[in-house]
């Protein structure tokens, strides 16, 4: 059994339910005058960065905190990963210090996957983002905060997303919060249809289990939720669109297209957003907007996972898909 | 030299004959040929072939000893029943001049293990800007007539029409590695159903066809000879055997590891599994492995690329590209195609021998097993299976993709102009 | 996924025998209640708190019981323990139920904790730890339906259904109506020798 959490398509439909059932009670604490709990008193988990990510550091510093947890912080600047340490001798240096887990953000896609199966270390891994791979506690959370939005937070307690249509609009070939949104709310029951430029769907897609579209305008109606996915400036150099301009026009989402949405959708975010790009600031700052409260919902979640992989004798959470092929 | 007497081989997997070595010639092939004065071999059951011929191999010096030298790439080459190897350029400094290129040249003949036959860089550096003295490297004592810029694709299209024109005048072939930099920039694997899901950099097809397609139609309208390194795509397959039809002079190798390995494999992100070009799919590889029985791939190469373990031991995106194969090329032909029954040990012969030699023009190798010839020999106990065990090879290297598999073959000797490298799987 | 709470305590129906039936448990919850008027004095700031799962249903009876006999609504929740629990690494994580105070809170007032067996006081103790993060009680109270003895902790329940001496190598099992079906305490022998119910 496995102790890792490194894809969202590892998960059963059970297991992120339960995932999500955990995270509804975890967000409960957040409400009482003393926000933690003494679950992972006596664990030490560290939050080994080699890409920046403020925000994402944050949020698992601060599910780790409220479990009581000790934490390092391990961020590759300035460290002797800059001097060409691998990411190998780094993980070992961290496990002979007494580490219980090893939350990892990582440029290269797989480097989660490589320490969890490669014999490097013992302890759990916990992956925060790989390249453009996978951010299973991204998933989670935007799952999270679809159930809480569109079945209700005790209505949806034991419930998955099944029939509701999500809709993720942007950079699908770059995006490792797309293939785990695909992957998670598919496994979660929900009608998924990516909405990109053809320059910005992957070659493969087609296995996907979710449909493709490049027009937004047509997929907007039918849309419980429409995720808009950050479209980094860069990419035009690379060809990838004409303009920042075209692109906004064609797949940027705006008060008049946010109107065609239905009465009950929401719009979501992952952060960090381009204003002006793929979101316009009325947009974003709209009710119907989820952005700020997926960031309040990434801790709840985040306790979730690490209390279910990391506070009993073995991980609560089972994998389908784990065995390294020989 | 002493006597040898190969008793009751299956030459080229023929019915079973004697084979008389006498020197650094093979005397006599027979049937009940006297063993007077000669040490027997009993080969009862085993396959004799000639000695197998390398068109693509790294051995490393000068410059990345740590990972191969001359002396642990030509013992893996026996190992493996290579007589002649010919060695990439991509060293450091550059086999780029006559000096570099005599240098290698000599050692592999100090050595005594394999014969090594430099190539030489196209262009100066491998930076694809400038020609490489292609005629002095050829008017060397190392003879150079096969040129490569390995591992760099030579992408202008002027300078890759002005080196097939110009090695035209001493009857030399460019070696073409088909990569069209600006479609693989960032490039991990192949790109495809795998590639999408793992969210690795994808490496299209087309990057190797269109240079393909490029130089067929630039070899045939300059009248030179192409060969086409490491052909791994089925479509690569449709347009080599297009040129053919058209009677273009164009030849082109296939490597052990495109015949057996698929990008399924890249789903465990071990980076053993990472190589240029990148592992393809299925249906790719059932294409190379029909191109390689029908002779619109001519040959099987190695691409042995030896990385030391820290290379290969780290995140995918770090590791290093390429796979070890001299010691295990003959069992995965074996499993690929002998067991499967697309070609015979005559065919073996000719894909790993015969027509590598004929591509390199490496004088004494790829011969007849027959009187009078060069005493290059391997003979091969093709009964044998069983796992590969990368802590038994000579290469200073131990990156196989085969670690642990069962694999069919096992060469016990090898005979380079007479003279035992091999010995019941042991070098000499 | 475990998502149970100590399978290895369900006794088998066959050799497990009723100790207490529904109209036992319908009284003694009646008895608890007037106990807890009678101490209180009154009970007008007592606080029910269960401990799920079972705890949870007696405290909303006894929460009724004492509605009918004071008149008055009698504020009732629920305290889930199972992040303070002492024994966390010694099996898979467990679920996690609702804890649900009430809406004026715990401070200052007479928290009554329920549940449904007394056995090593582990669980109580948690309760207590649980209970501290969330605020600050006058006092704090403990009835429960059954006290089956082997306490490992100091502690005892103020308001006790039925004492029932017990073997280590014998279970109980109460089962209300409101999860179950039926009300009914359950004494049966051990199936496996892992660890007992806390």
């Amino acid at each position: 059994m496995q102790r890792h959490l490194i894809s969202a398509a590892d998960l059963t439909r059970d297991d992120a339910v339960l995932i999500l059932d955990t995270a509804e009670e975890m967000a409960r604490v957040a409400d009482r005058p003393i926000k933690k709990l003494p679950t992972l008193r006596g664990r030490t988990v560290v939050n080994l960065f080699f890409e920046d990510s403020t925000r994402t550091r944050i949020s698992f510093e601060a599910a780790e905190k409220r479990l009581s947890a000790d934490v390092i912080n391990f961020t590759a600047k300035g460290s002797s990963v800059s001097k060409g340490e691998s990411l190998k001798d780094t993980a070992q240096t961290l496990e002979a210090m007494g580490v219980d887990a090893v939350v990892i953000r990582h440029g290269a896609s797989g480097a989660p996957y490589r320490l969890a199966n490669s014999g490097w270390i013992d302890a759990a891994v916990i992956n925060a983002g790989d390249g453009t791979h996978q951010h299973p506690t991204q998933a989670l959370l935007d799952a999270f905060t679809m159930r809480r939005r569109l079945v209700g937070r005790d209505a949806g307690l034991g419930q998955d997303l099944a029939g509701r249509r999500i809709t993720l609009v942007g950079d699908i070939l770059h995006s490792r919060v797309a293939r785990s949104n695909v992957d998670l709310l598919h496994t979660l029951g929900a009608e998924v249809t990516l909405v990109a430029p053809p320059t910005l769907v992957p070659v493969g897609v087609e296995t996907w289990p979710c449909e493709v579209s490049y027009d937004l305008d047509s997929t907007l109606a039918k849309s419980d939720a429409v995720m808009l996915l950050r479209v980094q400036r860069e990419r035009m150099n690379a060809a990838f669109f004409p303009t920042e301009r075209e692109y906004s026009r064609r797949y940027g989402l705006d008060g008049d297209r946010m109107a065609r949405m239905p009465e009950h959708a929401i719009v979501m975010h992952p952060g960090p957003m381009v204003r002006g790009m793929e979101i316009t600031a009325g947009v974003a700052d709209s009710d119907r907007c989820t952005a700020i409260e997926q960031v309040a919902n990434g801790v709840s979640i985040r306790m979730a996972v690490l209390y279910l992989l990391l506070g009993g004798n073995e991980p609560a959470v089972t994998h389908t898909r784990t065995t390294e092929e020989k | 030299m002493s006597k040898i007497l190969i008793r009751g081989a299956k030459v080229l997997g023929g019915e079973p004959q004697d084979v008389l070595i006498d020197g650094q010639t093979i005397a006599e092939v027979g049937v009940g040929l006297s063993d007077e004065g000669a040490e027997v071999v009993e080969a009862a059951g085993k396959v004799l072939l000639p000695g197998l011929v390398d068109l693509h191999t790294h051995l490393r010096e000068p410059g990345r000893e740590d990972s191969e030298t001359v002396l642990t790439g030509t013992r893996a080459a026996a190992s493996g029943g290579y007589t002649a190897v010919f060695a990439m350029a991509n060293t450091f400094p550059v086999a780029d001049t006559a000096g570099v290129v005599e240098q290698v040249y000599r050692l592999g003949r100090e050595h005594g293990y394999c014969d090594v036959q430099p190539i030489g860089a196209v262009t100066v550096g491998l930076e694809g800007r400038k020609l490489a003295e292609l005629g002095a490297m050829y008017e060397s004592a190392a003879g150079v007539t096969v040129f490569s810029d390995d591992g760099k694709c030579v992408d202008d299209a002027v300078i890759m029409r002005r080196a097939l024109e110009y090695v035209k005048a001493f009857g030399g072939v460019v070696a073409q590695h088909a990569q069209e930099p600006r479609l693989t920039e960032g490039a991990q694997m192949n790109e495809g159903v795998v590639s999408a899901e793992l969210g690795l950099g994808g490496w299209p097809a087309v990057a190797e066809e269109s240079i393909i397609a490029r130089d067929v139609l630039l070899a045939e309208h300059v009248g030179s000879r192409v060969h086409i390194c490491h052909l791994s795509t089925a479509g690569s397959v449709e347009i080599v055997r297009w040129a053919k039809s058209r009677g273009i002079d164009v030849t082109a190798e296939v490597t052990p590891h495109h015949l057996l390995l698929t990008d399924e494999l890249v789903r465990s992100y071990n980076p053993v599994y990472k190589v240029n070009p990148p592992l393809r799919t299925e249906r790719d590889v059932l294409a190379l492995r029909e191109a390689l029985a029908d002779g619109t791939i001519d040959i099987v190469a190695t691409d042995h690329a030896p990385h030391p373990h820290e290379d290969k031991d780290c995140e995918w995106a770090a590791a290093a590209m390429g796979m070890v194969g001299l010691e295990t090329a003959l069992s995965v032909v074996q499993e690929t195609m002998v067991d499967t029954g697309l070609l015979d040990w005559a065919g073996v012969a000719d894909r790993m021998s015969v027509k590598p030699a004929g591509i390199g023009r490496a004088r004494g190798h790829g011969r007849p097993v027959s009187a009078g010839e060069p005493a290059n020999l391997t003979l091969v106990d093709t009964a044998y299976r069983g796992p590969v065990e990368p802590a038994g090879f000579a290469s200073r290297s131990r990156n196989t993709p085969y670690e642990g598999r069962e694999l069919p073959g096992r060469v016990t000797h090898t005979w380079l102009r007479g003279k035992a490298t091999l010995v019941d799987g042991k070098l000499t | 996924m475990d998502t149970q709470q100590n399978p290895q305590d369900e006794p088998q129906a066959s050799d497990a025998r009723p100790v207490l039936e529904g109209p036992d448990i319908a009284r003694v919850l009646t008895r608890i209640a007037h106990e807890i008027v009678e101490r209180a004095k009154g009970a007008d700031d007592v606080v029910l708190l269960g401990i799920p799962t079972r705890g949870v249903f007696l405290a909303q009876r006894l929460a009724a019981k004492l509605a009918e006999i004071t008149d008055r609504k009698i504020p009732v929740g629920s305290l889930d323990i199972t992040m303070y629990r002492d024994d966390l690494r010694m099996h898979p994580p467990r679920a996690l139920a609702r804890t649900e105070i009430p809406g004026d809170g715990i401070d200052g007032r007479l928290v009554v904790l329920v549940d449904d067996v007394l056995f090593s006081g582990r669980t109580i103790r948690a309760a207590l730890d649980a209970l501290n993060d969330i605020g600050r009680p006058r006092a704090v109270q403990l009835a429960v339906l059954v006290d089956r003895g082997h306490r490992e902790l100091p502690i005892r329940a103020d308001y006790v259904g039925k004492n029932l001496p017990t073997s280590l190598r014998e279970t109980v099992k109460v089962q209300l109506a409101e999860e179950d079906g039926r009300d009914t305490v359950l004494l049966g022998a051990k199936q496996t020798a892992r660890g007992a119910r806390q």
